[in-house]
């Protein structure tokens, strides 16, 4: 391609990602670059002749090889110069400072920030196969990626502990956590032998967290390896005898193990603590209107919760749950 | 006066010369050397399969014995790259079967390997001697019944983490009474039973016998009986270990494993019960490899497993371990060079209190002087804790950190991870592998790229604000090989203003970035050095140069446009309007 036809294509190339970029401007999130170019229309709040802004020449496809001279190379763009990349590559340096981003760029990335709106409810369900459309992929695919930024907004994530909303429909991204699909199969398939021996149904491990009102980390447990609502009564209580021999200490109960023990087992299966549950629909429901079977096949977290919190909750019809406000031996 | 050395002095000395490194090096010296290297070299490592054509390799080293091959990227471990786009081993085989008959060993990662394989490699090496398949798919048992019944110097013979398709445990049982050569024997991949009693015959007949790795079918009893028969064995991979032995039996294993004093690496440890755990004490002090990644043990059962472990190398285990777990192997494993913590299960978007968070692997560093490569998935993480590891480990060659919620900010300060990763780069001037995660901005990539210099591999996902980032990091970091982004929101102008850096590099993976197709056609036309793949499972015909493409796949290569591509992969050699397809790929 001789050089003016580089040029051309170069030009038609940027003047249609520029198209693309207007369509794309309301939905980018940090105001500072966008798929195509590196933040030049976006940046609206500029005056042209700004230094600081990445000109449009910057966006023109231009390659960095030896010798090959772009016409509309600007040395004076903070930015990146296509001169001053060809240099670099014959002369592996450092690379220098003037081409780096200036911090005016990140005054207009948190200006714009700020005046986003929380989209918090939104989490699409981000696969590859929701880009349906050639056409319509650019504006789709920024769209979706920025929806998911927005929805874990930087500083912005509620994270509180112990949320009895249930989350929303969580974002399934392909591939990600980074874990080996062998892995991911092997962890979650049948052993068919151990099957056998020991007599359970079912698949691997299935752990779910264990949270306790007032505790201050959560736990895990494998649900897979009690048989009933006793066994797992009994590994939450060795599990969270710590946090609530404290709770005893605090309302008044005197130091001795034997009586510690004692109240620990009042307080599980008792008055004052009850075990809830999240099921698969988000709801929290107390622990043991279902045979271990169905409840294993249900829960997805569990939570030790204070009595008095509980009240509200409901399994199933309010006498039912309230006769069943202690968990099951 | 000739000062040349005579060419059978020269190959004397580069008998001595192993590393393939230093006889790249030596083939460069001049034409006399390049001769003598290629024809003495013995171990071959391609790895990229598309970089070379196995003709011109078979051509250049005639004596070649030991070939290692590396196919699909290694994204194509999260399920990114689409089934059928490549990495067949067929062509290898069937050249080498031809041109080097005398081949001893294969090794091949992530590659399609199928029967036919199998079969060909098992009827045309005579002397074939080594088989390790990892992460490969393609075959099933009856391609190792074949590899069994024929090679009759069989030394190794291990698959790790293949996708196997499982026809039944017959194939152990094609292993001649008159193999008595093996060495290491790897089939923790496949799921079906294999006889017992032809397994204990073939461990009986190989007082060779090093490596035993064995499927989660084999019970723990069987284990008792296979120990007893290989007491020699330098590393094991159990099968499941949660059948419920009488007394009698649990203290026969107890003897079995005293017994051994050779082991050094442990592995396998399926569903293992607690009440088991004690059998392993005896063996911990010579460990220097323990795997417990698929061991779904929890705290506190496995802290008496770790603190006799003073010898251990490297540990692999589940976030089971909790910060607590970790402070124990702090104190106990001195000698811990490698440590990767995987993700036990789906981890939720919200949680701040879990067990395991950035501190254990904080007192690692801090107790570890010898901790050089960390893999490490966690919910959340700080600045401040990857300052301080830093700061505890500059000789750190290898840091994976994967925050699992893509974005999240140092958990404390909601400010991007940027200052931590730069600590790290700063740090640790040995550091040769890089993955990073959490919120970063261009920032964190402008300190990649100023001070990343060893830096040759390093993986991106869902980060940075702009095509600087991609610039930064191409520019700046010398030493940079291979390169795996995902997910970031850059395309054309640094890529297209780097283009020369990519005939430097084995490989640049992108997916889900803003890469334009008029960019990948550009990039095509202007280096021919290198492959330029575009993967993409929706027709590119009506494509406007403008739109982005889903994966780029960029290469050097010698062999030109590959000839293996399916529908889905576009390079500009194929015709768009023909080469692509509507049909959605399965």
């Amino acid at each position: 391609m001789s050089p003016e036809e580089e040029l051309q294509s170069n030009v038609s190339v940027a003047s249609s990602t520029r198209n693309i970029v207007g369509v794309l401007k309301e939905h980018n999130y940090l105001g500072l670059s966008d798929c195509s170019s590196v933040g030049s229309s976006n940046l609206s709040g500029l005056a042209d002749d700004d230094k600081a802004t990445i000109s449009l020449k910057a966006t023109e496809l231009t390659l960095g090889l030896p010798g090959s001279q772009s016409p509309a190379r600007d040395t004076e763009l903070n930015s990146l110069g296509p001169a001053k990349l060809d240099e670099k590559l014959f002369f592996p340096l450092l690379p220098s400072k003037d081409e780096i981003c200036p911090s005016s760029q990140k005054n207009i990335a948190s200006g714009n920030k700020r005046g986003f709106a929380d989209t918090m409810d939104k989490v699409p369900v981000y696969t590859e196969k929701n880009w349906m459309f050639p056409e319509a992929v650019v504006a789709t695919q920024s769209v979706i990626k920025k929806e998911v930024a927005q929805n874990i907004p930087k500083g912005k994530l509620s994270t509180t502990n112990n949320s009895s909303s249930p989350p929303a429909a969580k974002a399934q991204i392909v591939g990600w956590p980074p874990v080996r699909s062998y892995r991911k199969n092997t962890l979650a398939t049948t052993c068919k032998n151990s099957d056998e021996v020991d007599g359970k149904p079912g698949s691997g491990p299935l752990f779910v967290k264990v949270s306790m009102d007032g505790a201050p980390y959560l736990r895990k447990v494998d649900l897979r390896s009690y048989t009933n609502y006793g066994e797992l009564s009994a590994a939450l209580e060795k599990m969270f005898t710590t946090f609530t021999l404290g709770q005893c200490g605090t309302s008044g109960a005197t130091g001795k193990d034997v009586r510690n023990e004692t109240k620990l087992k009042d307080l599980l299966n008792g008055k004052d603590y009850v075990l809830t549950y999240e099921d698969k629909d988000g709801d929290w429901m107390l622990v043991g209107d279902f045979s271990w079977e169905i409840f294993i096949g249900v829960c997805k977290k569990l939570k030790i919760m204070k009595g008095c919190d509980a009240i509200g909750l409901a399994a199933a019809p309010a006498p039912r749950a309230m006769e069943k406000s202690k968990m099951r031996a | 006066m000739d000062l040349r050395l005579p060419s059978k002095v020269l190959e004397h000395i580069l008998s001595f010369v192993d590393s393939n490194e230093d006889r790249n090096s030596v083939s460069l010296v001049c034409k006399s050397w390049f001769e003598t290297e290629r024809r003495t070299r013995k171990r071959v490592i391609v790895r990229n399969c598309y970089a070379v054509t196995p003709e011109a390799v078979a051509r250049r080293f005639p004596e070649m014995r030991s070939l290692t091959l590396k196919g699909k990227p290694h994204f194509a471990d999260y399920n990114l790259v689409p089934d059928g786009w490549g990495g067949y081993a067929w062509p290898w085989i069937e050249a080498m079967a031809e041109k080097c008959p005398s081949l001893e060993e294969l090794r091949l990662k992530r590659m399609v390997v199928t029967d036919e394989c199998l079969e060909k490699i098992a009827a045309s090496f005579k002397d074939f001697k080594v088989l390790v398949l990892t992460s490969c798919e393609g075959f099933s048992t009856d391609g190792l019944a074949a590899i069994a019944v024929a090679c009759s110097n069989l030394r190794e013979l291990e698959l790790r983490e293949c996708i196997v398709e499982d026809l039944g445990g017959d194939w152990l049982s094609y292993f001649p009474e008159t193999l008595t050569s093996l060495v290491s024997l790897d089939f923790s991949c496949l799921d079906s039973e294999v006889k017992l009693s032809d397994l204990e015959r073939l461990v009986s007949r190989s007082p060779n016998l090093k490596s035993l790795k064995l499927n989660r079918a084999v019970s723990l009893d069987a284990l008792g009986s296979l120990l007893r028969l290989a007491p020699q064995l330098v590393e094991l991979g159990t099968g499941s270990f949660s059948d419920k032995l009488d007394q009698e039996a649990v203290s026969k294993l107890s003897q079995a494993f005293s017994e051994m004093k050779e082991l050094k690496s442990l592995s396998g440890l399926w569903d293992v019960l607690p009440e088991y755990i004690p059998l392993l004490y005896s063996v911990c002090p010579g460990l220097t490899s323990l795997n417990l990644s698929y061991a779904t043990v929890q705290m506190p059962d496995l802290l008496e497993l770790l603190t006799r472990c003073s010898n251990l190398q490297k540990l692999w285990v589940m976030d089971l371990i909790e910060d607590k777990g970790l402070e124990v192997v702090a104190s106990s494993c001195k000698e811990l060079r490698e440590l990767r913590v995987f993700p036990s299960g789906a981890e939720g978007l919200n949680d701040t209190n879990v067990a395991m968070t950035e501190q254990g692997l904080v007192s690692v560093s801090e107790g570890c002087p010898n901790l050089e490569s960390v893999l490490y998935f966690c919910v959340q993480f700080t600045n401040a804790a990857m300052v301080t590891i830093a700061r505890n480990r500059p000789n750190l060659k290898c840091f994976r950190l994967c925050v699992m919620e893509p974005f999240a900010p140092d958990h404390k300060t909601q400010k991007p991870l940027d200052e931590g990763f730069k600590a790290i780069v700063e740090r640790c001037k040995d550091l040769q592998r890089l993955s990073v995660s959490g919120l970063l901005t261009d920032k964190a990539f402008e300190y990649i790229g100023t001070h990343g210099k060893k830096l040759r591999m390093l993986s991106i996902a869902f980060a940075g604000d702009s095509d600087l980032m991609l610039h930064h990091l191409l520019s700046g970091c010398e030493s940079l090989n291979k390169l795996e982004i995902r997910d970031c929101p850059f395309g054309d102008t640094a890529l297209v203003a780097n283009a020369a850096k990519l005939e430097t590099m084995r490989s640049l993976w992108m997916s889900s970035c803003c890469v334009s197709f008029g960019a990948c056609k550009l990039l095509s036309q202007k280096m021919p050095k290198l492959n330029v793949e575009v993967i993409d499972e929706h027709p590119l015909e009506t494509r406007p140069d403008s739109s982005p493409v889903e994966r780029i796949y960029i290469y050097r290569t010698l062999a030109g446009p590959r000839l293996d591509m399916p529908e889905f992969v576009w390079t500009i050699q194929k015709n768009p309007e023909i080469g692509v397809s509507h049909l959605a790929i399965k």
